[in-house]
């Protein structure tokens, strides 16, 4: 078209024919002329100069220091006593128990300590194990989550990732798989020696332990709430480790077979190698004494669970909570330090920036 | 999709192979074996007309989809990792689960590659079943017929504005003259009608066309994409050869037009046409930054060697250090263990599975869809929108977006490039006396029309009407009639929709059409009329003046009826010849292959024979036209073209005191003047050729033509053998202004740090008049000249001496490389003079010699500008290649023409400018722009953005996977090395593919770091990019330690908080992913300079996505995934309030150091840049 509408006039800048041909009738290409295509939307544009960041130093600083104060004294108001009783100490009256450990005989073993302070409220009753990886890869594989909740059919056929412990004499395991068969099996007794020396047991809770969630919809027996155990699990083999069928973890029905609340939280496998977890929980009594007096104590183990094999340790833990957990200053240092770098990178980039404005302003002057 | 189907790869070699005996294809009529079976088809080799572009057929759909995708790296590595997963010893994963992401890369992938083939299979099926007319011998006519149905060697009928089917041999038209016209902007993009022949012989004009009686063979070349060769013969019964060229062949998927219907014998058809064969993908380039990128990605693997070594060595001395297995190691299904180092050696292959991430392979689907998005914007971009031409931006090559930002040589043509190539007629030298126009060259000069009329009043002949005559029929230019040009405004209409526009339609079509008259009509006469009052009023108002003027006016009435003439000008030479001639009263009024008229200005027509036309080419740099006059019956060729093809083949002009020795003194004289006005010079001659001579000389010239082999070296030798000895008829020059913003651009580029240089094969003198103008070279600048150095010899010493002083003159080059690096903004252009080279074309072929080219480099890499003048289309693509080689640059090549598509494609990045010379360039090139000062916006701003987005992006997305990947490595410490992963697989999955993967994407479209006005002015920011300073081997080893860091941080403060706690593995794993996030995010928070709201709803809406998808994945996944189970454990953590102190410190703590640093240095730079400051205030 250029070429056949050749004529001076166009040097003018002046297209009677294209320009109302366009404008009436044919759509241009012409781009639209939107903020957005155009990459002109209004943009906020932070430019991150002293005068904005500085302040955000010093507020992080300002804000950081309190919280971490907060959380450090909190976390010191929490009161928590450990107890290794894992008896390789010669010392130890688990000595014995932790050399000669074998599957049949039980032995028991018993732990005397004292308490400095006074427990108020609600303490909770852990045992703490280290060096055991209940995070290892093919570990943490060895369950069937399906059987656990109750499905039938898994029941009688588990899954692949159960091996080896998936059968055993030809009757399939349940609960099958490694966690399940490496289960904590000590049994911890609490005892109040009194003043006058005489033992009083101290009442544990086993129930609550376990989250909710796992107890009321992820772990379910077979065969519905009320069907009798020991006929639905006539058919399956104990685990290997195991001294007695899942049936038989306790006597109440609503905390036995797969939804004891020991089993559950220890399938709730820990993250880390050195863990804890919840045992049982010592309820605070109606009156005004505290929950766990100043005195001695006794701890009687049913010393079942080897660790030496991996230098392994065993503990008691009592510890009472608060809103952040349990007992913790790790995090409310970290709050502490960090506040204090930041208001401390703060003054040196105040100091800098002041430096350097002064200089700027100089130069300013001076051209 | 630069892939093609391996079928018809193997297709095309199959036939490639099968070929090479039959160098030929012959071609008969289908008509005697009509309903013969296929086997006895003569033509049954050939491809039929039915296209498939579509790669895939339903059936075979999945296994080739399949089968394309596995080509690509990337792909292997995921299916080689999914692969390894379903090893039971080394699976990380549950190998289902494995299976997820590269399926969902696969599917996505086949989806959209399903999509566009179905778009492509059918917009196949429309054209395959698009009617057209195919000749029956049962029916003895022309029947209605689908495309799909045509064949070689079948008869087709095309009709007026119809789409021709296939590649036709023309053998009828019903124009009484043998022609046909054809558009090809479907094509080529050009919308000039082109002249089609009818191959002589087969059908007499003005008669029905008898396809039964063709019994002849058409024997061709075999199929190829050259579109402007096609050579042939039509060999008859009785072994009589008629040649034919491409001037009769109509092209598949152009358009007839003007033409009521033509009809013709298939030579090829479907897949085997010129347009299909021609119709290639857009062009894949590898950018500079995935060249650099590749070398990262393979430094990732080395880490990622190592991170699984570290882990197969820790975990086989872990296993060594138990004495008797514990019960948490689980023995295999027989009850044994591992020994330790095998174990050691399977983790190997795990480590692989569980890190794999830290290879970016999400990072290529990424960067596609970044530069999609940026291309997009810059087609977007109202600024490079041309009005006049109603063209925007077009990017040709989708994935060099950023290679613009990092340009250090910029190469360009003059003519069409620099310059409008809107050509003006301004002056004249007839017979060695030299004319002037004004600027507007229908003001004919008076004492020109003076001569004119003395001529033509007395003889009837002389050098002056010669001289006009040439000037109007020595061309190739078409004359289209109004009702044609009707025609094609018709069409138009036809596009639009809508009935209440009607009216609007009716109205621009008379107004076009009359506007169309008066536009040519009025430009004579509106300022005629008052310079004719002067001839009145002055004394040399004549007879002969009034005549003149009276016939005009005729002219202008003749014109405003019916038989107003349309040029249709290949070249705006030309265009503005012609139209200088019809100013003078020489209208050309028809051509055909025959015949042209001329209209002279006492109204006479004279109908000239065309006996020949020689056409131009650019090794003879002229076109010759033979005819006969109607009146002598004498043979004449007139020739015009470059001074230098015509003054060294003058006859007469060794005769010392001739008279046309005198004129060629002065005509050479006038030229030179020309030339440094910056004028483009033709000179044009005529020759009278007596009869037999003509005769002699046509027997070869028929021979060469319907010669097959070394054709064009055939025509070219009788082409030279009859342009010789011409007479000198006079000289044109033309002017070719500046385009607007010229000499603007070129400076802001300058400053920009680009080295610019001008390939043009102009003269010298103009060349270097144009150079001067467009601020190429200025006059303070120190220029050396290269030009008509003889001998090698001579080139060496004068390369050598220059080199000489230029090191005396200066810093030695290492020290002022560094220096400019640094801060050339304000102290560069001060200090060094700047030099400037200007070198022709044979003295540029001895200086690119073996022995000359170092130091021929070297002078190059000190000249701020160089100027090539006559070079050839080759030297052009050399010298762009010798220079990106030698000083390994980042070359831009940017031309308009044919010429330049050698350089366009030797250049790192083309530019086409779609202007007056066709689409070639713009076809070749990567991205097309309409005007020359558009490249200042496209490389300064949209460059500059791609660049700094796509660097920042790859180096974003490293960072991203490396941070993210570490936290599943540094748990490996604390879990015996057995590569468990704390995190849900389904959550890590979406977490690169959902949470934290549109940020950085709209980072890399929509990143802003400088506005574009701030660019603009300050043209020294691209340097940045020149320097790679965005994407260097140090930003990625700084971003790789700032991922190492934060991971460290994102691991480590989770762990100390949760450490002898009752904290579950996914539980535990929880917070670190939420704070990755949160890092991640806001990283890219502090990189992003200029928010808009779709950063913000970007931003946020991934942080949402992520709890939202959390939450509700953790609330119904009750044991779906084993062994991490979410159920429930982000609504336990989120309960939890240690979990949002947690991630609040961790985010601190992981973007402080950045935070801090990023400050510091822009307080620095503040420091730099008030220092710079009062140094350029007070220097």
């Amino acid at each position: 078209i250029m070429a056949s509408s050749y004529g001076a006039k166009e040097e003018d800048g002046h297209h009677p024919g294209s320009a109302g041909l366009g404008g009436a009738a044919i759509r241009t290409k012409k781009p639209d002329n939107t903020a957005f295509k155009q990459q002109r939307l209004p943009a906020w544009q932070p430019i991150l100069t002293a005068g904005t960041v500085l302040p955000a130093f010093f507020i992080i600083g300002l804000i950081f220091i309190p919280i971490g104060i907060g959380l450090y004294v909190t976390s010191n108001n929490i009161k928590e006593f450990e107890l290794d009783y894992t008896g390789t100490d010669m010392s130890s009256p688990c000595f014995n128990c932790s050399q000669s450990w074998n599957s049949t005989n039980t032995c028991k073993c018993e732990l005397f300590f004292s308490l400095d302070q006074p427990f108020e409220s609600n303490v909770f009753m852990y045992y703490g194990l280290s060096n055991f990886y209940q995070n290892h890869r093919r570990y943490v594989k060895s369950r069937d989550d399906s059987q656990l909740n109750g499905d039938e059919r898994s029941l009688k056929e588990p899954s692949k990732e159960c091996e080896p412990y998936r059968t055993n004499e030809n009757k399939p395991i349940a609960p099958c798989g490694a966690i399940a068969n490496s289960m904590f099996n000590d049994t911890l007794d609490l005892f109040y020696i009194d003043p006058n020396g005489k033992k009083r047991p101290i009442s544990l809770t086993k129930k609550g332990i376990a989250w909710w969630t796992d107890k009321h919809v992820k772990f379910r027996n077979p065969g519905g709430s009320n069907s009798n155990l020991t006929t639905v699990f006539k058919d399956t083999a104990k685990p290997v480790n195991w001294h007695k069928p899942v049936y038989e973890l306790d006597v109440d029905i609503e905390n036995n077979g797969f939804i004891n609340e020991d089993f559950i939280v220890w399938m709730r496998t820990a993250a880390l190698p050195t863990f804890r977890k919840l045992y049982r929980i010592i309820q605070k009594n109606n009156d005004m004494t505290p929950t766990l007096p100043r005195g001695n104590y006794s701890l009687a183990v049913t010393y079942n669970y080897p660790v030496r094999s991996f230098e392994g340790r065993k503990r008691m833990i009592l510890s009472t909570i608060s809103w952040m957990g349990g007992k913790n200053p790790f995090l409310g240092i970290a709050y502490i330090t960090v506040g204090s770098i930041c208001f401390f990178l703060g003054v040196v980039l105040l100091f800098i920036h002041h430096k350097y404005g002064n200089r700027n302003n100089s130069s300013d002057i001076a051209s | 999709m630069t892939w093609t189907n391996p079928l018809t790869l193997l297709r095309h070699g199959w036939t490639r192979h099968w070929n090479p005996d039959r160098p030929v294809r012959t071609v008969v009529s289908n008509l005697p074996f009509e309903d013969l079976k296929k086997r006895e088809q003569p033509n049954r080799r050939y491809e039929g007309n039915a296209i498939r572009t579509n790669k895939y057929r339903l059936w075979s759909f999945i296994p080739m989809n399949l089968f394309e995708q596995f080509h690509r790296m990337a792909n292997i590595y995921f299916v080689g990792l999914a692969i390894l997963n379903f090893v039971p010893v080394v699976n990380a994963f549950q190998p289902e689960v494995a299976l997820i992401p590269i399926c969902i890369i696969l599917a996505l992938t086949a989806v959209k590659d399903g999509w566009e083939d179905f778009r492509r299979y059918q917009t196949d099926q429309q054209l395959n079943n698009t009617p057209c007319f195919i000749f029956s011998r049962k029916q003895m006519c022309f029947v209605e017929r689908r495309w799909k149905d045509v064949r070689v060697g079948d008869f087709v009928r095309v009709l007026s504005n119809e789409i021709i089917p296939a590649d036709i041999l023309l053998l009828h038209t019903s124009d009484p003259n043998g022609v046909c016209h054809m558009e090809t902007a479907n094509l080529d993009g050009e919308t000039s009608l082109k002249q089609r022949k009818v191959v002589p012989g087969f059908s007499s004009l003005g008669e029905p066309f008898q396809p039964q009686t063709f019994d002849s063979t058409v024997v061709c070349e075999n199929p190829n994409n050259n579109l402007n060769l096609f050579k042939g013969y039509v060999e008859r019964p009785d072994k009589r050869r008629t040649g034919f060229g491409i001037d009769s062949l109509l092209l598949r998927g152009c358009m007839v037009r003007n033409t009521d219907d033509a009809a013709g014998i298939v030579v090829y058809a479907g897949h085997e046409t010129k347009s299909m064969l021609n119709n290639s993908g857009p062009r894949y380039k590898r950018s500079k930054i995935e060249r650099k990128m590749n070398t990262d990605v393979l430094f990732c693997v080395v880490l990622l060697f190592f991170m699984c070594l570290i882990g197969a060595l820790g975990h086989a001395i872990w296993l060594e250090t138990f004495s008797s297995m514990p019960s948490y190691i689980v023995p295999d299904s027989n009850g044994n263990y591992t020994p330790s180092v095998l174990a050691g050696f399977y983790m190997f292959f795990t480590m692989i599975i569980l890190l794999q991430v830290m290879i970016p392979v999400s990072l290529y689907v990424s960067i596609e869809l970044v530069k999609m998005g940026q291309i997009f914007f810059i087609t977007q971009d109202v600024e490079l929108y041309d009005e006049e031409l109603d063209r925007r931006v077009q990017c040709r090559a989708l994935n060099i977006t950023e290679d613009l930002g990092q340009i250090q040589y910029v190469f360009s043509d003059k003519t069409g490039t620099l310059t409008e190539n809107k050509m003006v007629f301004r002056r004249c030298s007839v017979m060695g006396t030299e004319y002037c126009h004004e600027e507007n060259v229908v003001v004919p000069d008076r004492k020109l029309i003076l001569e004119v009329d003395r001529q033509m009043a007395s003889i009837q002949t002389g050098p002056y009407l010669d001289f006009f005559l040439a000037l109007a029929i020595c061309n190739t230019v078409l004359v289209s009639s109004v009702t044609a040009q009707r025609q094609r405004v018709r069409v138009n209409v036809a596009d639009l929709a809508g009935a209440e526009r009607v009216g609007d339609v009716l109205r621009a079509l008379t107004h076009s059409t009359k506007t169309r008259g008066g536009e040519t009509l009025a430009d004579p006469f509106s300022i005629d009329e008052d310079e004719s009052d002067g001839f009145h009023s002055s004394d040399v108002s004549d007879a002969a003046g009034q005549k003149v003027i009276s016939s005009e006016r005729k002219v202008k009435s003749g014109l405003s009826g019916s038989e107003e003439v349309c040029y249709e000008a290949h070249s705006p030479d030309e265009a503005a010849l012609i139209h200088a001639a019809k100013a003078y009263g020489f209208t050309m009024m028809e051509r055909t292959p025959h015949y042209v008229t001329v209209k002279l200005p006492d109204e006479a027509l004279l109908k000239f024979e065309v006996l020949d036309i020689l056409t131009f080419d650019s090794t003879r740099r002229r076109m010759s036209i033979i005819v006969r006059h109607p009146h002598t019956k004498e043979i004449i060729m007139y020739t015009k073209g470059a001074d230098s093809a015509i003054m060294e083949r003058l006859g007469n002009v060794f005769s010392v005191k001739s008279e046309a020795k005198q004129t060629a003194v002065k005509t050479q004289r006038d030229l030179d003047m020309y030339a440094r006005n910056g004028l483009r010079t033709l000179c044009f001659a005529k020759k009278v050729i007596s009869e037999q001579e003509f005769r002699a000389w046509s027997a070869v010239r028929q021979e060469a033509l319907s010669a097959i082999e070394e054709k064009e070296e055939r025509l070219m030798e009788t082409a030279n053998f009859i342009e010789s000895s011409f007479t000198l008829l006079g000289a044109t020059g033309i002017e070719d202004r500046l385009q607007e913003s010229v000499p603007e651009t070129i400076q802001a580029l300058r400053r920009a740090g680009m080295q610019v240089w001008v390939l043009t094969g102009d003269k010298p003198e103009t060349a270097i008049n144009i150079a001067y103008s467009c601020k190429l070279l200025e006059h303070e600048d120190l220029v050396f000249t290269f030009i008509s150095v003889i001998l090698q010899s001579l080139c060496k010493m004068r390369l050598e001496d220059t080199l000489g002083e230029l090191r005396r003159s200066m810093l030695p080059p290492g020290a002022d490389h560094q220096f400019r690096g640094y801060s050339s903004a304000f102290t560069g252009p001060l200090m060094e003079p700047s030099i400037g080279l200007v070198i022709d074309g044979p003295t540029l072929s001895m200086a690119m010699s073996d022995e000359l080219v170092e130091q021929f480099v070297e002078l190059c890499k000190h000249c701020r500008a160089v100027l090539c003048c006559r070079v050839t289309p080759l030297q052009k693509s050399a010298v762009v290649k010798l220079i990106r080689q030698k000083l390994r640059v980042m070359t831009l090549a940017v031309g308009d023409g044919a010429n330049d598509v050698n350089m366009i494609q030797a250049a790192d990045v083309g530019i086409g400018v779609s202007g007056q010379e066709g689409m070639q360039a713009v076809m070749a090139s990567d991205f097309a722009i309409t005007r020359f000062k558009h490249l200042q916006r496209l490389l300064l701003v949209h460059g500059h953005w791609c660049y700094s987005r796509l660097a920042n992006m790859v180096i974003y997305f490293f960072y991203k996977n490396v941070a993210y990947v570490n936290l599943l490595f540094w748990y490996q410490f604390f879990c015996g090395f057995s590569a468990t992963a704390m995190i849900d697989y389904w959550l890590m999955i979406f977490f690169n593919l959902f949470f934290t993967s549109a940020p950085p994407i709209m980072f890399g479209i929509m990143e802003k770091e400088v506005s574009d006005s701030t660019l603009l002015s300050l043209p020294e920011l691209y340097k940045r990019g020149q320097h790679s300073e965005g994407y260097r081997r140090s930003t990625f080893w700084i971003a790789i330690l700032d991922a190492f860091y934060q991971s460290l941080v994102c691991f480590f403060i989770p762990y100390w908080t949760y450490n002898g706690s009752d904290i579950g593995i996914f539980a535990f794993g929880t917070p670190m992913n939420t704070v990755s996030l949160f890092t991640i995010i806001l990283h890219l928070a502090i990189e992003i300079k200029s928010w808009t709201a779709v950063h913000w709803v970007i931003m946020i809406g991934s942080v949402l996505v992520y709890f939202i998808v959390t939450l509700a994945y953790s609330a119904i996944c009750i044991s779906c995934n084993p062994p991490s189970d979410p159920y429930w454990i982000m609504h336990k953590q989120m309960a939890d309030p240690m979990f949002y102190l947690v991630c609040i410190l961790t985010t601190v703590v992981a973007l402080l150091p950045r935070t801090f640093f990023t400050e510091i240095l822009l307080l620095w730079s503040e420091k730099e840049r008030s220092a710079n400051g009062s140094k350029l205030y007070t220097g």
